[in-house]
């Protein structure tokens, strides 16, 4: 771990997510971290590396039991604990829902206000290599449905560090949603500790023609489809980033609308009844008069991921889809995309934005 | 609360007056809800205690006022026993601002974290894991706290017992697991739920204590909860207490529900010969209290309550604009 240098430094997500644990750890003494295989060689991907010098009571393995580690967690919140529990795919935390939604979100209001509960779920989601339905969703629409949750998925690594230090923080229980492919992705962090406030929107790129809501790895393809439009047809395209699904910062989104009076939700979940509806109701109720074309979403389609490699692809969108999208809003020609590289699981996306 | 004229007991005799307060205040609350139940101004699902006091009086007294507690929606006992306060009780009953949650809990989700009443819940077994956790927290701090988790035999169906009794047993924590089994998961009786030999035995395979009864008697549940500790201490190992009782009146409701057909009053009839607060109010005469001052001091619980509920009644609801606090901690 980069501990000994002071500035800046390159570093990859998954190993921001390591450093920011381990600070976190040094600072409050509060704070531990269990799972299923957290401790294992493997480490989570890595996401754990490190946390072995710490004493096994902050560092720990679980036995395989979701609802009752996401009960022991609010448990040890309610006396005053920081948790936080690591899920290596968020479709194991369905297990967990009735703790989620009956217990741990309604404990602060339940009590009028007495019970507060610090707790950390961290989840990897989206797509894999071969992966299918059990081992590949998302989520963050169901979560950001019920109130007490805050939901947050960082898509960078300098965001992932200050977010997770600032869940860490929170009095409130967090569900931290991290791609396994933005894993990879390097960027600059500083190494000293840091925080990102919750519900502040990020603008990834600015643009004047047309705005692109984009949550987790569907950043990483607004940003290579804007690349490609500014380059090929001189298009400026707006990137934003909300980083945390609630709280929503609603304002970000409208500013940004009523400049382009364009927008496409690009959202890592399925489209029906998900958050790219949320955001679509948002921009029809504040921009409706300014609006130069209805909102297009692009998310994943009303069916279940298959393992087949042709079909996983046609289950999850990307920057392709979002030039034609594009360029669909701004009535332009098709991009000559040849010659152009998408990312894949092969092709990793390792760059800072 | 000092409702007998103070003296000089026994320890033994100073015990058996203080569980008859606890006793008869749990009693005689839970009549007081059946009286006024049908004013409709109590507006939230009762769950009665009546009939199973004495575990909660027994077990809470055995493991002293510092332990914390965790119970189901279920739990008037338990808040009267662990409290001895009826003024945030009622107030919660009624809705009230001044209630212990400002109203948003009522009867199946009272708590009272500050006293270590730290939760109930009206899904089945579901603050099982949440105790487990508490206890995790007080091993953590090394802060010598006890947590108790309350849950009636139904939960013992549910897969998060287990779960939770395993992962005790795997970090030896300090937490005590208590069924207060009244033989009924609402209305589906144990040969229809249980594939397995009687709990206690099978809890016994884990690496923990068990210990079980079916006694009416404060005094034995009290002798066995405080063996059980004592076990604990000595091994570090967590316990599990089986309690047999008969809940006299309908699942939710305040009244008796033999009618119903799924059981018979003659069922009921040899519990009632032990009732628990029968019994102690019994014993209390036996230790040479007179009846004068056993009445005078039901009379001034009595009084307590009354003035509670009075309180409750003027109390303002909460202010419309509460239905949107307190979702987020600050």
């Amino acid at each position: 771990m980069p501990n000994k240098v002071a500035s800046p430094k390159r570093i990859t997500y998954v190993e921001a997510i390591a450093l920011s644990l381990a600070q976190e750890m040094e600072r409050d003494p509060s704070v531990f971290v269990y799972g299923l295989d957290v401790t294992d060689h493997k480490k989570i991907f890595g996401s754990t590396k490190g946390l072995e010098k710490f004493p096994e009571k902050r560092f720990f393995e679980t036995p395989l039991a979701e609802d009752a580690m996401t009960g022991v967690g609010l448990g040890a919140a309610l006396n005053g604990l920081r948790p936080v529990h690591v899920h290596i795919r968020v479709d194991f935390l369905l297990l967990a829902m009735n703790q989620l939604a009956n217990m741990i979100a309604p404990a602060h209001f339940g009590s009028g206000g007495k019970l507060k509960v610090p707790l950390v779920i961290r989840a990897v989601i989206g797509r894999g290599w071969g992966q299918a339905f059990q081992h590949s969703k998302s989520l963050q629409s169901i979560f950001a449905h019920i109130p007490g949750l805050v939901v947050v998925m960082p898509s960078n690594a300098y965001d992932v560090k200050g977010l997770l230090a600032s869940a860490i923080r929170s009095d409130n229980p967090v569900i931290f949603l991290e791609h396994r492919w933005l894993y990879w992705m390097e960027g600059k962090v500083p190494v000293k500790p840091y925080t990102i406030p919750f519900g502040k929107a990020k603008v990834v790129r600015k643009g004047k023609d047309v705005t692109v809501v984009a949550t987790s790895w569907m950043n990483v393809e607004a940003y290579k489809a804007a690349e490609i439009l500014e380059k090929k047809q001189g298009v400026q395209v707006e990137i934003i980033d909300p980083r945390t699904i609630y709280p929503l910062d609603e304002a970000a989104i409208v500013r940004s609308v009523q400049k382009t009076g364009h927008l496409i939700v690009a959202d890592y979940d399925w489209e029906f009844c998900g958050f790219s509806a949320e955001v679509a109701a948002l921009i029809s109720e504040k921009c409706f008069g300014i609006l130069k074309s209805p909102v297009t979403r692009i998310a994943f389609p009303h069916t279940q991921c298959a393992t087949t490699r042709p079909l996983e692809n046609e289950f999850y969108p990307n920057a392709v889809d979002i030039i034609r999208a594009i360029e669909k809003k701004l009535k332009l020609k098709p991009t000559n995309l040849k010659g152009e590289e998408f990312y894949s699981w092969e092709n990793r996306f390792k760059g800072p934005f | 609360m000092q409702v007998f004229p103070q003296k000089n007991r026994s320890r033994g005799n100073a015990l058996s007056v203080s569980f008859y307060q606890k006793l008869y205040l749990i009693r005689r609350v839970e009549e007081r809800i059946r009286d006024l139940y049908g004013e409709d101004e109590m507006k939230t699902p009762m769950h009665m205690s009546r009939g199973g006091e004495a575990i909660a009086a027994g077990v809470l007294e055995a493991v002293g006022s510092k332990s914390q507690v965790f119970g189901t929606y279920r739990s008037h006992a338990l808040y009267l026993a662990k409290t001895q306060e009826t003024d945030k009780f009622f107030a919660e009953m009624y809705g009230k601002a001044t209630g212990v949650a400002k109203g948003k809990g009522g009867s199946m989700h009272i708590a009272f974290p500050e006293a270590g009443f730290m939760m109930t819940s009206a899904v089945v077994g579901t603050t099982i894991p949440v105790a487990v956790g508490a206890a995790l927290a007080n091993a953590y701090k090394k802060n010598g706290k006890l947590v108790v988790s309350f849950f009636g035999d139904g939960a013992l169906n549910e897969g998060v017992f287990w779960e939770s009794l395993n992962f005790a047993c795997v970090k030896k924590l300090p937490v005590l697991f208590v069924c207060e089994d009244n033989d009924f998961a609402i209305h589906s009786r144990v040969q229809h739920r249980a594939g397995h030999k009687p709990i206690a035995e099978v809890v016994s395979t884990f690496y923990c204590h068990t210990g079980e009864s079916a006694t009416t008697d404060v005094h034995e549940i009290y002798e066995k909860t405080k063996d059980m500790i004592e076990k604990m201490r000595v091994s570090g190992m967590p316990g599990f207490l089986h309690f047999k009782y008969y809940r006299y009146l309908e699942h939710v409701g305040v009244n008796e529900d033999f009618e119903a057909g799924y059981r018979s009053r003659k069922e009921m009839l040899p519990w009632l010969e032990r009732d628990p607060v029968t019994l102690q109010r019994k014993r209390l005469l036996k230790i040479g209290l007179k009846e004068k001052e056993i009445a005078d001091a039901e009379r001034s619980i009595n009084q307590q309550i009354e003035k509670s509920i009075e309180k409750a009644k003027k109390a303002p609801f909460p202010a419309k604009s509460e239905y949107k606090t307190d979702v987020y901690a600050e």
